[in-house]
This record gives C-alpha cells, structure tokens and sequence, in this order.
C-alpha cells in the first residue's frame, strides 16, 4: 500500500473494569483504502473506533488519526474524521437540510456555503426530493443514506463508518456501497469500515482486520488472511479419479503450494466407481492436478477447485477456536 | 451566564480546530460553534409543546396573582387616601386577597418546576435520539455542548421571567393607576434578576440529572423529587432538628441565640428558602433584618423606616452569592461527569 499511513494505532488497550473491550491494538490504516474491520458482535470494533475519535480514553497506547493524537487532540482530529455510528439518530422535529446545515455550522462552514454543501450531497445521496421533509418520516435506508451525507459535509480526510449497512435492504446495501467505493476511488478518501457481513466487507474492502475478542487476529488482503489464519490453505481441489496410487499422490506431495492430500472416504452406499481426493493448496493447482492425473491414464470423473471466501475464513477460524 | 464566560475564555487560550474553510470565505461570518447550539436550543425549546403549556400555567399563575393582590388593595384602603401605604407598587407582588397566593408565592412555588421542565432531558433524550453521538464527533467541545443547553435554557427563562414581571406590572399600572418610583422598579427588577438566577440552579440540576439518568422519565422525577423535598419536607425536617435540639434553659440567651442561629443556617442551605428570604427583602423595604433576634433596645432604638435600595439589596447580598455557587458547584458536577463519560450511540 502506498502512502502514509493515516490512522496508526500503537498498543491500544481498553479495559472496562475486569473486562478487556480492546487489547494491545496496533494497526495501521493508509491513504484512500477502504479498510474493512471484521468480527461478532461485542469484538471491540466500536469501542477501537470510538478511541480514534477520543470519545472514550484508551486505558493505554496510542492512536494518531492524521498524526494527531486522538485521545489529547479530539477536536482537531474530529474536524478531519467524518464518523457515522451504527444507528445514527437526527432530529427528528428538523428537516433533511436543516440537520446537515447544523452539522456543517458546527464544523464552522458559513451558513450559505452549508446550504450549497447540503444540497448537493443530497442530491448526491439521492435524497434531493426528501430535503424539505422532517427527518422523523425517513426510512432506515433513507437515514442511513443522510447519515452519510452527514459525514461527507465537513470534506473528511477519513470516514468511519459503523457498521453502515444494518437494516437496510439488499438493493439499498448495494447502492451505498457502491457510494462508498466511489467516493474512496474518486475523491481519494480513506474508509474504515466496521461490519460483521461478511460479503459486504468482501466486496468492497481493500484490507480486512479480523477482530475477536479485542484482538486483532489477522489483518490484510483476502489471501494474507487465509494464509495467516490456515498456514496458506487458501484452496482446496477435489478430484474424483477412477483409481489411486501412491506413486501419484507422492508426485502431488512434491508439487510447490500443496499443503496436504488426502483421500476422502467414498461413499458406500453410492456404490461409485471411483475414488476421490482433496488436494489443500496455496494456490490454484486445478489444473496441473487434472494434467497430472491424466499422465498417471487414470479417468478424471470430477474436478471441483474451491477457493475460500471471507465467509470461509471467518467460519474456519470460529470453528478452529471453539474445539480448542 | 458566567459559564459562558469562562467557555470563551476556553476558546481564546484553547487549541483552535481546523477550519480551513473558515480563511476562504473571508467576508462572511462564521458563528461560533458554541452560538450555532445556542441558537438551535432555544429554537427548539420556542417550539416545543413543553414550552407553550409551561408558559399557559405561568400566565394563567401571574393574571391570578394581579387579580388577588388587585382585590386585596382596594378592600385595603377604600376610600381614605391618606392611607395609601408606602410601595404601593410593591404590594402588587406581594399581597393577596386571602383566596389566592401572590406574585411572590406562585413564582417561588413555580420556578423550580420551569428549570426542572426546560432542563430534564436535555442530555438524555440526544442520547436516546442518538444525535448526542452525532454531535459529538463534530468539531466541537463537550463542555460547549453542555454549557449551549445551560445559556440557551437560561435566555428562555429570562424571557419569560421578565416578559411575565412586566405583564404584572404593566397590568398593575393599568388597574390601580399608581406608577412605581424608579426604587420601586429597580426592587422589582432585581428580584426578576433574583428569580432567573434561581430558576437557573434549578434548571441546572435538571441538567445534571438529565446527564446522570439515561432515562427523561428518571431524571425528570428526581429532579421533582427533590423540588418536593426542598419546598414541603425541608422546613419539617428543620423544624424537627430545633425541637430535638433546643437548649433545656430558655433562660439560657446565648443558647437559645446559638440555636436559632443554627436552624436560620440550616434553613439557608435550602435554595428555596434563599430565594424566598431575598425576594421578600427586597418586595417589602421595610424588613430592616433578616435575624428573628433583635433585642428590646435594638427593636426600640431602630428608626422605623424602609431601607433603601442599596441597604436592601446589601442584605441579601450573601443569598444572592450562595445562590450562584450553588449554581456554579451542580454545574461543575455535571461538567466532571459529562466529560467523561463515554458516548455511544443510543446507549
């Protein structure tokens, strides 16, 4: 990734009595990627972004948004970092344009440059025709949507977004996503995200910080997560052959990135006429296997390459630590 | 109001936030965070439904007060004018005709209930919206936030306060046709200033509730809670401390001096009763001291004449002061407990 990192957090710890929210965070967050941060409910995803913002003190270490050091310089790095919470709540007595020129003028925007800010973004976030209704007849997508034109009137350098796509429907998902993404690509701004949907997070995030339990446990780009997490079986083939030899299961042994082969039981009661394998590998092996399976003049009846998901990876880990 | 001086003070010596919006647009002003809350406090609590039923009851409070001193004057001296007694004008506020309570009475009772329904959610129901979270990662800081709530109510109460004393006194003129003499308007107006300051510890400590409980229904019954206790169980609670502790020998002077003087410091330390010791000062010249002990010779010696302004408002200078840092210690409380406290969205 290129660039400075613009939001560094070094040890961050937060404890709540006996209880550890967040522990020893360090984590950096670079110029205009969409960073996507990962776990269950109760990880510390909100806690860690509420310390970014100096909303809460970190029981210790340090986080710098902007180099700034967010725990003694809040305001300063609040007038930098858009945050929209998880349930973002307007007023509801005021209407769309009233609530972002408020938010504007609080970030000390004259009140006519507010108002142009505020309708073009509502223009932008689709809500043009809503701008003079109150807020209190706004759907949840609706105010999802105002929310984050909320964020985006004071020009942030960074948003957070907490867990933005809660209780909106797939095609709203969609569109705000695809809003997110655009405003990272074209107007170069750095996104953290927090979600516990897994395809969402997928879809749109440069790097992904898998958080459990107030650690962060693996932090990186789909492959470097798998890799960190399962030692690099970030795909598995399974060949369906009509015999198996020792010979040839030596030869794929030998081949580079395989992690493991295996036979798997056939089923009995199938009465089929062939054996199948699974062959767990680093990378793409289909078809070298296919090849080699060909050379050994053996049948290949199936060949199934399976490459592992975010949603693999996160349901791997859980079942991981909870047999441990 | 000194809160706000002191959050100005803040924003001169403090880090100044980012705007770089701020040099490009040069010629137009830019309002202070601070005034943009203020300005949308008081636009809020204008239209609210609270607002108008608190203003109807107040109304409704002072048009009877007028009528009752208004019947109680003229039964008071019909006929005989030499009989006008001296602050004719004060007695507007401050006699009643036996049916219904005075001016004096019905603010006294009231304004504790004006603070508490202006101040009771003033924290809670943003966090409950959810906009407390909102607004608070905006570049602002958190004591402006709630110094906004305080100045904002405040404005409201002085508008009202005033707006209902000139009412009363406007339609005293206009009923009795005796004009105040410029003493008679500064009494008045000094304890209009009296009243605000008071409605703001009230409203102060709705504030401070309102931070402490997450729930508007909670903190606005505590808030009531102890209005209650200060107005009907305090004095009872007084009362029982002097008579368990009275000297045995009610020949005994100091004693029975030192004990008196220890109920008076035990009532003082009611906020009510400070408000209602300094109002009655000033409404009426003539209470010359605020001991209940003057000796025969002290009693017989003194000239029998009102205190003027000045003397007046001398003593009940230290009701005044004690009023303010009561005030000044709520809202230092509410400041150490808003300042760090943690702020997620609706929780």
């Amino acid at each position: 990734m290129a660039g400075q990192p613009v939001i560094e957090l070094r040890q961050l710890t937060k404890k709540y009595g006996d209880f550890t929210a967040v522990n020893q965070l360090t984590l950096d967050i670079y110029q205009g990627e969409i960073f996507g941060l990962l776990g269950p409910n109760g990880a510390g995803k909100t806690t860690t972004i509420l310390m970014m913002l100096g909303l809460t003190e970190p029981t210790s270490g340090q986080a710098l948004v902007c180099g700034i050091d967010a725990t003694r310089n809040p305001i300063q790095v609040k007038s930098r970092v858009g945050y929209l919470p998880d349930d973002v709540g307007f007023y509801d007595d005021r209407t769309a344009l009233d609530n972002l020129i408020y938010t504007a003028r609080l970030n000390r925007i004259p009140l006519r440059e507010a108002t142009e800010r505020a309708l073009s973004l509502l223009e932008r976030v689709g809500l043009a025709e809503a701008a003079e209704k109150n807020v209190g007849e706004f759907s949840r997508g609706m105010r999802q949507r105002l929310g984050l034109a909320d964020v985006l009137i004071k020009r942030p350098e960074v948003i957070i977004l907490d867990e933005p796509t809660l209780g909106i429907d797939p095609e709203g998902v969609r569109e705000l996503l695809a809003l997110i993404r655009d405003l990272s690509r074209k107007e170069g701004i750095t996104v953290l995200l927090s979600s516990h949907h897994l395809h969402q997070v997928q879809q749109i995030c440069d790097r992904v910080g898998l958080f459990v339990k107030g650690r962060l446990l693996a932090c990186g780009d789909m492959n470097d997560l798998s890799r960190q997490l399962f030692g690099g079986a970030t795909h598995t083939v399974e060949l369906d052959l009509s015999a198996w030899s020792d010979e040839l299961e030596q030869r794929i042994r030998s081949l580079e990135h395989v992690v493991s082969v295996e036979r798997v039981e056939a089923d009995a009661l199938a009465g089929s006429s062939y054996v199948t394998a699974r062959v767990v590998c680093s990378d793409d092996l289909a078809s070298q296997l296919a090849r080699m399976a060909l050379e050994h003049g053996l049948e290949l009846y199936g060949l199934r390459p399976t490459k592992y998901g975010l949603d693999d990876i996160y349901h791997r880990y859980f079942e991981g630590s909870e047999a441990s | 109001m000194s809160e706000q001086g002191i959050a100005k003070v803040r924003r001169l010596f403090g880090p100044k936030g980012a705007a770089p919006e701020a040099a490009k647009a040069g010629a137009e002003k830019i309002t202070p965070p601070f005034w943009v809350m203020v300005h949308k406090e008081f636009g809020d609590h204008i239209n609210s439904w609270r607002f108008i039923i608190l203003l109807a009851i107040v109304t409704v409070a002072s048009i009877g007060s007028i009528y009752s001193a208004i019947t109680a004057l003229s039964e008071g001296f019909s006929g005989s004018y030499e009989a006008v007694p001296e602050f004719l004008f004060l007695h507007m506020f401050t006699v009643s005709n036996g049916v219904m309570p005075n001016f004096l009475t019905f603010i006294s009772f009231l304004a504790p209930l004006i603070g508490i329904a202006i101040g009771f959610d003033a924290v809670n129901s943003e966090r409950t919206k959810g906009t407390l979270s909102r607004v608070i990662s905006q570049p602002v800081y958190r004591d402006d936030f709630l110094n906004a709530k305080f100045v904002a109510g405040l404005q409201l109460i002085a508008v009202v306060v005033f707006a209902l004393g000139f009412l009363v006194m406007g339609l005293g003129l206009f009923m009795i046709g005796y004009p105040p003499t410029p003493e008679e308007f500064l009494r008045v107006l000094a304890t209009l200033v009296i009243t605000v300051v008071y409605v703001g510890l009230w409203l102060n400590l709705s504030i401070f509730f309102s931070i402490r409980f997450k729930q508007a229904a909670t903190s606005a019954l505590a808030g009531i809670a102890l209005w209650i206790f200060f107005l009907v169980f305090y004095g009872l609670i007084v009362n029982l401390i002097g008579q368990a502790t009275a000297p045995s020998n009610p020949n005994d002077a100091a004693a029975v001096v030192a004990h008196q003087n220890f109920l008076m410091f035990l009532s003082r330390l009611s906020p009510a009763y400070l408000f209602q010791e300094a109002a009655t000062t000033l409404m009426l010249p003539n209470t010359r001291t605020l001991n209940p002990f003057i000796t025969l010779e002290q009693g017989y010696l003194a000239i029998d004449a009102p205190l003027s302004f000045g003397q007046s408002l001398l003593l009940i200078w230290p009701h005044i002061v004690a009023l303010i840092s009561m005030t000044l210690i709520v809202f230092a409380a509410s400041f150490v407990l808003f300042m760090r406290q943690e702020i997620r969205s609706r929780s």
